[in-house]
């Protein structure tokens, strides 16, 4: 992954509105958050393949880092601390949000095939 | 005369180092096979590398690696059960234990190593745990392996007592790092997050004692 470069992913953003897409969507501090300090909580959420088309979307800077909003007919994908991207060779649009030490906050990705579910296949 | 088979079974590739790694080496040491069950790929870890180097869809890729390298240094054979991380608690648990007792039976397992069920702080710890539990249970009383159980919580001492099983992993503690850093995607992050933590060094030593309750079936 690299620094977002907000142009490349509105491009991507654009090419893949008004298809059936794919989107994994995440936020997570960790299984460990509350073992390593007993004042934090555990949070976290993930949706993997979720199966939707988005009519328009958007990439917006907050200075450091950018939020991402896909409006779909009866809602919207939100989400916000997004710093790397990545266009990977199956044409997917990954993004995610690294806290200093590197460990994933947040991950928007979207793709026009599903992404890999149970455990991967063995290669 | 058989010495035996060592079944070591975890979620997560990088469980068995920071773990049980000492005593797989000991094991080994004393000729016994050890085979590494890994429920899943760890495939929803944070850590991805530090500098990053992997992302959401390729860290499976380079855990599975790393842990193959961890096998290599620990001389260990690996398979890995196919769940996906961080979903080991939504799966039926008695399909779960019967898929772990099909193969303990296959591989004549005779230890079992394996989390203290809802003392493991991770929850893939805890199910896999219980399951691996569950699935000793449910064979036949003279072809029972032993059930070895490591706890994490803090405080599990407070409730469970003195350990059943303590080694003292020193002398097999360059064996424990390699194994540990052949998990390079995983391995700063954790270890960082143990050396910034307000007990770093007591987090450290504990390290190089490995300790482990016996299940009283
Ligand atoms: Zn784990």
């Amino acid at each position: 992954m690299e620094s977002i470069q907000p142009n490349k992913v509105q491009d991507k953003i654009n090419q893949l509105a008004n298809k059936t897409v794919y989107v994994h969507l995440e936020t997570t501090n960790g299984a460990y958050a509350s073992h390593f300090d007993e004042n934090a909580y555990n949070v976290g959420a993930f949706i993997r393949n979720a199966e939707v088309s988005y009519q328009h979307g958007k990439i917006v800077s907050t200075g450091g880092s950018y939020r991402v909003g896909l409006k779909l007919d009866l809602g919207w994908v939100y989400a916000e601390g997004l710093s790397d991207y990545e266009i990977d060779e199956k044409g997917r649009l990954l993004m995610a949000g690294h806290d200093r030490e590197g460990r994933l906050m947040v991950a928007l990705e979207i793709s026009e095939t599903p992404f890999s579910h149970g455990a991967d296949p063995d290669e | 005369m058989s010495k035996g088979h060592v079944v070591v079974i975890f979620p997560h590739p990088d469980d068995e180092s920071f773990g049980a790694s000492g005593t797989i080496s000991k094991f080994r040491d004393e000729g016994v096979p050890v085979t590494y069950l890994c429920g899943t790929l760890g495939e929803m870890g944070r850590n991805m590398g530090s500098p990053v180097f992997a992302n959401r869809e390729t860290l499976s890729t380079f855990r599975r690696q790393e842990l193959k390298e961890a096998a290599r240094q620990l001389d260990i054979e690996v398979e890995f059960l196919g769940y996906r991380d961080k979903t080991l608690e939504f799966e039926p648990r008695d399909k779960v234990a019967s898929h772990l007792k099909k193969r303990l039976e296959e591989l004549e397992a005779t230890v079992v190593i394996t989390h203290y069920p809802g003392y493991a702080v991770h929850p893939d710890h805890d199910a896999l745990g219980a399951a691996a539990v569950e699935a000793v249970k449910l064979m036949e009383e003279a072809s029972r392996p032993d059930v070895w159980m490591h706890a994490i919580s803090n405080g599990h001492a407070d409730v469970l007592g003195e350990p059943d099983i303590v080694y003292d992993i020193r002398p097999y503690w360059e064996k424990k790092l390699a194994a540990i850093q052949a998990h390079l995607s995983q391995a700063d992050g954790m270890m960082s997050l143990i050396e910034n933590h307000d007990q770093a060094a007591e987090q450290l030593e504990r390290l190089k004692t490995e300790r482990f309750y016996r299940w009283h079936f």
